[in-house]
């Protein structure tokens, strides 16, 4: 290979950088709502598959009626959690096991989702004629000086993280939190302390869905569109922010709100080894989920085949070489 | 205290597995009462137990914890009025919560879990206290993770968790069971003692006949999902192994089952 064509991909890499990282930190969001179910409660909640993309077509929507766009996010938020409701009462409710509950929803916010969008399949959003708070656009803006760094996504979205990150960590010691955290941890154990573990499935499947739903709406913006299938697989995203950053810095961060920021950071690595693969192997990008799908494998395989073969020694670091 | 009246329940009902595990039990336990409760595999103890304790619904009769009819309340609800210990330690204490966090949630059984501190410095101090009585050194780990402690450790955790907020009812299921003899000894000593001190109603399910005699001021004997035999006052403190086996071969009709009373 001649060294200019090694060069020339390295420099689309590095430009392409920012982007991944934005990209990554608004999945990041969706991770944090992934880790709420899948940690704290012990549940897989595929309604997040659906409630993204609910989250995204509601934003769009919002925007091009007109209104403002706090409104909008906090209407996606508001829409999604009543997904994760859904999910919540086929469980606890109607006695649906957990993942069934999921893709029941996520299978039924498919029409809802498209009605959302007007019977379409997607819905445009011309960075043009609103003012937006994350923008690819904006990105490149930013880097030509047309705009104040404030403006950029990898701020912006940064700010939402650490203040979703900062209301999680408090949330999570209030007595209700504690409560929520100990339904996924021993549902025995609380239901003999008095808590209501059902009361409390349901509220994390909502917290969770609100917050995968604010993550469509930004992915939404960032992109200028909504489209029927954002959210295909986007609980395989999360499971791997959520292990990819348990990998990395489990050993490191003991404290909940570090663990919260890792899933964060855990997402950002994802999308940054993902577009270093798109840009220096020039891999087809259709294949993109399966490797997705092959990297999240892997990642829960190493810790299980850890325990089950090799279960004393521990080695150091040999879980980020896989 | 408590009054079980007529209680009935089958599980797996019109199946080849059906089992009728309560078949019409009414025990009434007054204010301080410690009865102990014996009885082969299958007797319907713990079943006794989780019907009071709300885990299902029975099928029949009414269970009143000091006046109020619990019998169609959940679980969860009835917890207000109840403490428990399993006999599985990893069954009643959060393995990936710290010693304080588990406390701190048994400190609000019966309470509204509002959005105030989950845990705050003054209940440290009286958790550090409390864990002194425990005698196992788990006052200088109170941010350690439950899972990091001893089988026996996590019964008596279980059991401080259970009278933090004193309750109206004690339900101890094996407690000691799963515990090494040593342990098991310690965990009944200090079970002795908290009953004691707060005058707890008790219901306690033991495997052993010599314990079941040591403690309470009453026992009684499930057979078949009834209560065989039930003794108290003075006649249980005369009580003897050998008695109480004689009792029960009466109620039973053979003494087939004495091995298997005394194994199980």
């Amino acid at each position: 290979m001649p060294p200019e064509l090694g060069e020339m991909e390295l420099t689309s890499f590095l430009n392409a950088l920012p982007g991944a990282i934005s990209q990554g930190l608004v999945w990041g969001i969706m991770a944090i709502g992934v880790y709420i179910t899948y940690k704290l409660l012990d549940i897989a909640d595929l309604t997040v598959d659906g409630s993204f993309c609910t989250g995204g077509a509601v934003g769009v929507m919002m925007m091009v009626a007109g209104h403002n766009v706090w409104l909008s996010l906090l209407c996606a938020i508001l829409a999604g959690m009543l997904a994760g409701l859904a999910t919540g009462v086929l469980h606890t409710a109607c006695g649906i096991p957990a993942i069934l509950a999921g893709i029941l929803t996520q299978l039924g916010l498919w029409s809802v989702n498209l009605a959302i969008m007007g019977m379409k399949a997607n819905q445009s959003l011309n960075v043009n004629n609103y003012e937006l708070l994350v923008s690819l656009r904006y990105l490149q803006d930013v880097s030509k000086g047309t705009r104040p760094f404030w403006q950029h996504p990898i701020f912006v979205v940064g700010t939402f993280t650490v203040v979703i990150v900062a209301v999680l960590y408090w949330f999570f010691g209030t007595e209700l939190g504690s409560s929520l955290r100990a339904t996924g941890a021993n549902p025995n154990m609380a239901r003999a302390q008095g808590i209501n573990t059902d009361f409390n499935k349901v509220l994390g499947l909502v917290l969770s869905n609100g917050l995968v739903a604010l993550s469509g709406a930004l992915l939404a913006q960032y992109q200028s569109f909504a489209d029927i299938n954002m959210g295909r697989g986007a609980i395989v995203i999360g499971l791997a922010a959520v292990i990819i950053g348990e990998v990395v810095f489990g050993k490191l961060f003991r404290n909940f709100g570090l663990k919260l920021l890792a899933v964060a950071i855990g997402s950002i690595i994802y999308y940054v080894v993902i577009q270093a693969v798109v840009s220096l192997s020039g891999i087809n990008s259709n294949y993109l989920k399966l490797l997705s799908a092959l990297i999240v494998a892997v990642f829960l395989t190493v810790p299980y085949w850890k325990g089950k073969y090799f279960s004393k020694p521990v080695k150091k670091g040999g879980v980020t070489h896989a | 205290m408590l009054e079980i009246q007529n209680i009935y329940k089958t599980f797996n009902a019109g199946t080849v597995n059906e089992k009728t595990a309560l078949n019409g039990v009414s025990l009434t336990l007054d204010d301080g009462d410690f009865v102990t409760v014996i009885g082969g595999n299958g007797a319907g103890k713990s079943t006794l137990l989780n019907a009071v304790a709300g885990v299902w619904q029975v099928d029949e009769g009414s269970v009143t914890i000091d006046g109020t009819n619990v019998t169609r309340l959940p679980e969860h609800k009835r917890a207000k009025f109840i403490g428990r210990v399993f006999q599985d330690p990893m069954m009643g204490t959060a393995a990936t919560m710290q010693i304080e966090e588990n406390l701190a949630l048994a400190m609000r059984r019966g309470k509204a879990r509002t959005l105030r501190a989950g845990i705050t410095k003054a209940e440290r101090e009286r958790y550090r206290e409390l864990l002194k009585i425990l005698d196992l050194g788990l006052e200088d780990r109170l941010t350690s993770k439950v899972g990091l402690l001893s089988g026996g450790q996590r019964q008596a955790l279980t059991l401080l968790m259970a009278t933090l907020q004193k309750p109206k009812l004690l339900l101890l299921d094996e407690h000691t069971a799963a515990l090494d003899p040593k342990t098991a000894a310690k965990v009944l000593d200090t079970t002795e003692k908290i009953v004691q001190r707060d005058k707890l109603t008790t219901l306690m399910i033991t495997h052993n006949m010599r314990d079941a005699i040591a403690h309470g001021n009453r026992l009684i004997m499930m057979y078949e999902g009834r209560i065989a035999i039930d003794v108290a006052g003075e006649a249980k403190k005369k009580l003897t192994v050998e008695g109480l086996l004689e009792m029960f071969s009466k109620v039973s009709g053979s003494t087939e089952a004495d091995d298997k009373l005394l194994l199980s």
